[in-house]
């Protein structure tokens, strides 16, 4: 469907990252956001206070994330789009509930600006350490999406295509942003509304009595319900039968969690987006994601100034890991260069994915600032040797 | 023989529950059910429709109401069913929210999310069964345990000093604060059916017996016991000052209905306040959340 005119804001503006996302969220027909103040990313929901009245919606700030992340969800389940923004600290709170939103199959956004950590760390500064806790924070096995954007018109694209993996699979999607991105001011163009497509919500078009709120058709996603509209389902976090009844037994666990993994691996080749630049006769290539990659740019531009092969892998779907394109590609190249601003994460996953066919050379940095590009262009030059 | 069998079907509260979920969980002697038939009674009185009730519920023996009403019920994580509560009915203002969980749950881990739902005065209605005690983890102490009191991790008695939650309720901002123990059934239902018709955050604590872990290690008898305790000692003085209703191991039990205050709610307030300053700008959520989420009808 096409999005609600309400909330978008068709031109072309001066945004930051954070401002941006916020019209990706209203773009995308979030109505509902709960916050707490948290830097790099309160700028998000300071716009979103500021606009939702006009638009026809709710913010609330909340006493905490804990409560933040798992007010989203009720909203969700009151029939709204919701998200929550937070930062490191904030997002090792969330954990609780991305987990809850992975069991209760409860579409919804975690916006994460990354800042230095662990702990208190840098709060004004960029990190891209959350990486992995995005994928793995939460305890037990589950399977969530992660998108990570290089601009501000980026952090309005994603936002909305972020909401619209979340209805589509029903999973948390982590939108993993990075303080520079965040507070980074560039030309955004938001198009009409009849432009943006957007997904609703997988509604269930079955009559009460035959619903099961945990039946799923072939691509194993099951369809909602909303409280109010005399369905009176049960939602638990607790292993649940496709009535959504409590099952504390193997083979509801096995059939479960499965289930919960599989429906966002088997789509993978639909939720992998990349860009990719120069690969044809590369022999090293640069594999980055969000601010980095923007650094990355110019140190592959210093590199073919001296003649050197380097192509560009840009991640902007970093979970799933897009494993079966890093591995096509470790057939041809020698080596994957991986710049992140934390000291090794998914320069792990581009070594499993390139499986000894080509070596994985991490470009470290422990966040504060983006890299040098000549610290890059160094690892670069190393490679081709 | 099936003169019997037809009085058994018409059980007033059946509909209520999902009854293909039945046995429950819950210990010979405990009060978790009778609070449960309360609230079933409370529903039928009150005339609610119940495809607009929603009961959330967070972890622990009371955590399991919300799997064993037929009603839309969300059986949440730990101490949290008072935010999720907060976004289901700010999403949804016409849903009729009831948060039905315990004593560790509401006032331990999920103690923060009371105080500030009260302060907000969230339309949202709080039944909080306290047992003095964590039993589904086997019985240890909770921020509710009174002192001497022995549980597995107070094996010599209970020395900190526990929460007052009437008290906790009102400070905090509650419009409605009762208690009741599980003796008082009918008191019960009836103070469940005025937090059904009330707006506000409301706050009732049902005391309730856990005859396997609580009673039982402080030498308080059985479940028939725990009823008689609760005959003898209870006195109901409604309006009675909060700071006067604190609980001890053995001693006086102070029931009643002790606030009834009427204060605008959160939603009356922010809808005020955004409409006093955006005037024709302001748009009322409700209509808008609906449509935009989905193309359902």
């Amino acid at each position: 469907m096409r999005a609600d005119p309400a909330g978008v804001l068709t031109g072309a503006h001066f945004l930051d990252g954070d401002q941006a996302c916020t019209e990706g969220a209203l773009a995308a027909g979030a109505r509902f956001a709960a916050g707490y103040p948290i830097t790099p990313s309160t700028e998000i929901v300071e716009r979103f206070a500021a606009r939702i009245p006009t638009v026809g919606g709710v913010f609330i700030q909340m006493e905490d994330e804990l409560a933040s992340s798992i007010a989203i969800l009720g909203a969700v389940w009151g029939g709204a789009k919701a998200f929550t923004v937070t930062s490191g600290p904030g997002f090792s709170l969330m954990m609780e509930h991305i987990g809850l939103a992975a069991m209760t199959e409860t579409p919804c956004v975690f916006v994460n600006v990354q800042r230095g950590g662990p702990s208190t760390g840098l709060p004004t500064l960029p990190g891209q350490a959350d990486m992995m806790q995005a994928r793995w924070g939460s305890h037990g096995d589950y399977a969530i999406i992660a998108l990570c954007p290089s601009s501000p018109q980026e952090c309005f694209d994603l936002t909305i295509q972020a909401f619209n993996f979340s209805e589509q699979f029903r999973v948390p999607v982590m939108f993993m942003m990075d303080e520079v991105v965040g507070h980074m001011t560039e030309k955004v163009v938001i198009p009409p509304a009849a432009q943006i497509e957007v997904t609703p919500r997988r509604h269930t078009k079955l009559r009460p009595e035959e619903y099961k709120p945990y039946a799923s058709g072939e691509d194993l996603v099951p369809e909602m319900a909303h409280a109010g509209e005399g369905y009176k389902f049960h939602i638990t976090g607790l292993t649940h039968d496709e009535r959504g009844y409590p099952a504390m037994n193997p083979s509801a666990q096995d059939k479960l969690v499965k289930r919960l993994k599989e429906k966002v691996e088997r789509a993978v080749d639909r939720i992998t987006m990349l860009e990719e630049d120069s690969l044809e006769d590369a022999e090293v290539i640069v594999v980055s994601y969000g601010i980095t990659a923007r650094v990355a740019q110019r140190a592959i531009e210093m590199a073919r100034e001296k003649g050197v092969k380097v192509g560009k892998l840009r991640l902007i779907t970093v979970w799933p890991f897009p494993e079966k394109r890093i591995a096509q590609l470790a057939e041809k190249v020698k080596a994957f260069v991986v710049p992140e601003m934390n000291l090794g994460q998914m320069v792990h996953e581009v070594e499993r994915a390139a499986a000894g066919r080509a070596r994985a050379i991490l470009v470290p940095h422990a966040g504060g600032s983006v890299h040098r590009p000549e610290e890059i262009l160094n690892v670069i030059l190393e490679a081709v040797r | 023989m099936s003169a019997i069998s037809e009085l058994v079907v018409i059980n007033p509260v059946e509909p209520f529950l999902r009854s293909d979920r039945m046995p429950h969980i819950w210990c010979p002697g405990c009060g978790i059910g009778t609070t449960v038939n309360c609230f079933a009674r409370a529903l039928i009185e009150s005339g609610a429709d119940l495809d607009k009730v929603a009961v959330v519920s967070g972890i622990g023996c009371t955590g399991r109401v919300a799997g064993y009403l037929k009603l839309d019920s969300f059986h949440t994580t730990h101490g949290r069913a008072i935010p999720f509560a907060t976004g289901l009915k700010l999403a949804n203002p016409e849903l009729q929210v009831v948060v039905y969980s315990g004593d560790g749950d509401l006032s331990a881990i999920g103690g923060n999310h009371l105080i500030h739902a009260a302060r907000r005065n969230l339309d949202i209605k709080v039944i909080c069964v306290n047992n003095f005690t964590y039993s589904m983890t086997g019985g240890q102490a909770a921020p509710t345990t009174p002192l001497e009191a022995i549980t597995t991790t107070s094996p010599y008695g209970a020395y900190e000093p526990a929460f007052n939650l009437p008290a906790l309720a009102e400070a905090a901002g509650a419009s409605y604060v009762a208690r009741w123990t599980t003796y008082h059934v009918r008191q019960v239902a009836r103070s469940m059916q005025e937090i059904l018709k009330k707006k506000g955050f409301c706050f009732i604590e049902i005391i309730s017996p856990c005859p396997t872990l609580f009673q039982r290690r402080n030498r308080l008898g059985d479940g028939l016991d725990t009823m008689k305790f609760y005959k003898e000692k209870s006195k109901t003085r409604h309006g009675v000052s909060t700071r006067e209703v604190e609980m001890s191991l053995t001693g006086e039990i102070v029931v009643g209905k002790f606030v009834d205050r009427d204060r605008p709610d959160y939603l009356e307030t922010m809808k005020a306040q955004l409409r006093s300053k955006l005037g024709e700008r302001y748009i009322d959520p409700k209509t808008r959340i609906e449509e935009e989420s989905c193309e359902c009808a």
